[in-house]
């Protein structure tokens, strides 16, 4: 009954959501005013109706009711019930409810932040957002229903792909699509912008703290996916570079270029007929990459073979907003009044070389993930465009612009002095100096890009430091050598200055991170118990090989003792071969031990008859860092969010009327 | 500094970059592209030595030979042609004979495929499309035809966004 329910109320979000695109165009023409206000409430009952159908799946899949398709395909009974509910996006139906729900809370949000976005602006955003939102619940009803049933009912279902089962994963998507479906509102807002014909710095600061708020949470799913492909997958590496991931990291770049050229808009009111076509394109990246996740169509080891109707639903789809919107982008675009001018070095300058960058960057990950595709639909010829392509393509030009951040911060804005930006940044420019010189000297004849990485980790963050202690100290008549005064200065400047700057330094830590595993080690060997493995810095000992059983598995586990080189243990790792009677599945899953940021990594092989197995160990210096910078970028866009003229949905006006503490927590 | 220059520098910029990208990219598709071939293909047009290739087909019935540390020998079949493959490394869950599978490296003198690279999917029925397209274009194929044929293959096994990404499990040197 429930799922029946859930069903009626997919097809009444349809509905509302055309409701609530069709009534404020209508209105527009006929001038009634009481009609555009309907777009908030039906944005409201959108997302109710969504979340509605959301939970009714997910009380299916708790309670493993096996006449519904979708939970006989990806559940089963002796599943953890964190399990059962990550399972609901588990698969193609469910993640798409998951993809509307997603779009229906934004739609939902803004139609709630009556205070931060001007009125006209906000109802055509909701329009466009419904739009949006009405044809892929179109495309949930007609292609993926997640409700269909089964009869007769069996007694058992498939159980969840093994791999999923896991913590990382039930957090990832979520986390993920917050992200990339969450620039579906700034697609919505460039296009109400376009609708009005008004873009102007009132645009950007509305706009703003969606793009941070997207980008946030983007940054986090991407880490967390990253993190989960690491130890879950048993080899080790934290990108492939995969087509499935590249789908994610092209709306990321695209949106970074975008929260960067919205602040030029914001202060300056230039880049405008850019910052518009990039907040277009960015969601269209999304669009693409659901499309290359969902349609099958890539050339991928691992893209599974799905309904080709989906495809072409999820083709047309695209067709329809990026085309349109990008017609629509042509037309108003000529009609936009310049804004203001800037030197080629300012601010401005930098920002647009980090735009250029990007997008370039952007580009190369687009050409190397859909070139297979469009290569095999023309020759039919088959290749695989592999991480060599995205390194010679990507690395060359992200280095550029890792120079350019500190610098660019350190310009101000209309007209920069180099020179003197240079010297405020000569710090940073020694301790990078210093740092890469120094691990190069430690590991001399070792890869000669890894100190190199250091050395730009340490300039990043030492930037960021010195942005903030050069902004605290003030400039000519202002400037203090008094440290109280420097440091209550700090503490006063703007949250969003601390954000960016606490952003910035989390990309360094990336690049510490990432730098680190030119020095990974790996050994592989066949070990019987009581023999060792060596790498890197460690050597592990083999006590023995034994089963172990989990709720829904059958696991032979092998336990080692890791010791340094000179024979005192550091402690003990487990891995094993996991076999999932429900789906006759076996996964490796490998076993970790921490020191300090670096890890040790144990993957067991093939346990051979005469008891021995096949182990492999890797050393990974550094790791820890590539997702602790993402979680310290993330905070960073957090900490801008928390400025006072960014917050969403907080009153610019109300707060003569409120006492703080009023002030929605949005 | 008029607009007039400061606009050519902005376009002078941005030309700059796009072909270092256009530069980058052509040099990498030359160099770093690594085509996919059948046994079949390899038996009719011969790859030259050396040449990094993709080499996808079906274990062969009999043919795993496990050797001392690690070192591991079979054959990659079509059933048209068959290509002998040397590797070194732990292998796949789901490797075993009969199961469909992709592996990356070059052919050595000797005609021998030494891959470093070895593929499969984490699933039963799982056969690597291009294995699958390949086997159909040779008429070889039978829809359904998974080896153990009776389960039906989750229609949709695709996960959300990058969990479809690991679902091929990975074995590298």
């Amino acid at each position: 009954m429930i799922v029946e329910i859930g069903h009626y109320a997919l097809a009444l979000a349809l509905a509302l959501s055309l409701v609530q695109a069709v009534m404020p165009a209508w209105a527009a023409r006929s001038g009634d005013a009481a009609l555009r206000e309907v777009a908030g409430p039906a944005a409201l009952g959108t997302f109710a109706c969504i979340l509605f159908a959301f939970c009714a799946l997910t009380y299916a899949h708790v309670t493993s009711d096996f006449s519904v398709q979708n939970v006989v395909e990806n559940s089963h009974t002796a599943k953890p019930l964190i399990y059962k509910i990550s399972g609901v996006w588990g698969n193609h139906e469910g993640s798409m409810l998951l993809w509307v729900l997603i779009l229906a809370l934004f739609g939902a949000w803004v139609a709630t932040a009556k205070n931060s976005v001007p009125p006209v602006l906000r109802t055509n955003t909701l329009m466009v957002q419904a739009s949006v939102t009405f044809v892929f619940v179109l495309f949930i009803i007609t292609t993926s229903n997640p409700f269909a049933r089964v009869a007769p009912a069996p007694l058992e279902g498939n159980d969840l792909n093994p791999l999923l089962q896991d913590l990382g994963l039930a957090i990832h998507p979520p986390l993920l699509y917050l992200g990339y479906v969450g620039f579906s509102i700034t697609f919505a807002f460039a296009v109400a912008a376009l609708i009005e014909g008004r873009i102007d710095a009132v645009w950007a600061r509305a706009v703003r703290p969606w793009a941070l708020i997207a980008w946030s949470f983007l940054t986090l799913g991407i880490a967390m996916g990253s993190y989960w492909a690491y130890y879950e997958l048993g080899w080790g590496g934290w990108w492939f570079w995969d087509p499935v991931e590249n789908a994610s990291l092209m709306p990321w770049i695209a949106g970074t270029a975008l929260l960067h050229s919205i602040v030029v808009m914001e202060k300056r009111d230039a880049l405008k007929v850019w910052t518009v076509l990039l907040a277009i394109l960015t969601f269209s990246l999304s669009l693409v990459g659901t499309f290359i996740v969902r349609s099958g169509l890539l050339t991928s080891v691992h893209s599974f073979a799905s309904d080709p109707s989906r495809g072409v639903f999820i083709l047309a789809i695209l067709a329809l907003f990026i085309g349109g919107a990008l017609s629509l982008f042509a037309w108003r675009a000529p009609t936009l009044r310049q804004g203001g001018l800037f030197a080629p070095i300012s601010r401005e300058g930098a920002l647009v070389m980090n735009n250029l960058f990007l997008v370039a960057a952007c580009a190369t990950v687009f050409v190397g993930t859909l070139y297979p595709l469009l290569l095999e639909m023309l020759t039919g010829e088959k290749i695989s465009v592999g991480p060599p392509f995205f390194n010679w393509t990507f690395i060359p030009l992200a280095l550029p612009l890792l120079v350019i951040v500190p610098f660019g911060q350190a310009l101000a804005w209309k007209r920069g002095d180099a020179a003197a930006a240079a010297q405020r940044l000569l710090a940073a420019f020694a301790v990078a100096l210093v740092v890469a010189l120094a691990a190069a000297a430690l590991a001399w004849g070792g890869p000669v890009m890894a100190p190199v990485g250091l050395g730009f980790g340490a300039y990043l963050i030492i930037g960021s430091v010195l942005e903030i202690w050069s902004r605290a100290r003030g400039y000519g008549q202002n400037r203090t050598r008094d440290l109280a005064t420097t440091w209550r200065r700090a503490i006063g400047l703007p949250r969003s200055a601390w954000g960016t700057a606490l952003a910035h330094a989390g990309v360094g830590v990336v690049v510490l991170g990432i730098a680190g595993q030119g020095w990974a080690t790996e050994g592989l060997a066949t070990i019987r118990p009581g023999g060792q493995i060596a790498s890197g810095p460690y050597v592990a000992t083999l006590d023995r090989v034994g089963p172990t059983k989990g709720e829904n598995f059958e696991e032979t586990t092998a336990f080692l003792t890791l010791r340094n080189r000179a024979g005192d243990s550091v402690g003990t790792v487990e891995t094993g071969k996991r076999f999932y009677p429900s789906r006759r599945m076996t996964v490796t899953e490998s076993g970790l031990k921490t020191v300090g940021v670096s890890q040790i990594y144990a993957s067991l092989g093939e346990v051979l008859p005469d008891g021995s197995i096949g182990m492999r160990l890797y050393y990974k210096p550094l790791v820890l860092l590539i997702w602790i910078g993402s979680l310290i970028m993330a905070a960073g866009g957090g900490l801008s969010l928390t400025d006072r003229r960014m917050r969403v949905g907080a009153p610019v006006k109300a707060r003569a009327k409120l006492p703080p503490s009023a002030v929605p927590a949005e | 500094m008029t607009r007039k220059s400061r606009r050519l520098i902005l376009i002078a910029a941005c030309g700059a970059v796009l072909a270092l990208a256009l530069g980058l990219i052509l040099s990498a598709m030359s160099g770093s592209i690594v085509f996919f071939r059948s046994p079949a293909e390899v038996a009719a047009q011969g790859v030259a030595p050396g040449t990094r290739f993709r080499l996808g087909g079906l274990v062969k019935d009999g043919s795993v030979k496990r050797g001392s540390d690690q070192n591991v020998e079979f054959a990659v079949t079509d059933t048209n042609a068959t290509v002998p493959v040397q590797y070194r490394g732990l292998l796949p869950d789901l490797f075993r004979e009969g199961q469909g599978i992709v592996a990356e490296g070059t052919l050595d003198a000797g005609g021998v495929f030494r891959a470093d690279t070895v593929l499969a999917k984490h699933d039963e029925n799982y056969m690597p499309r291009e294995v699958a397209d390949a086997l159909k274009a040779q008429g070889r194929w039978q829809e359904g035809g998974g080896k153990e044929g009776s389960k039906e293959t989750p229609k949709d096994a695709a996960k959300p966004a990058s969990a479809d990404a690991a679902l091929g499990q990975r074995s590298e040197r």
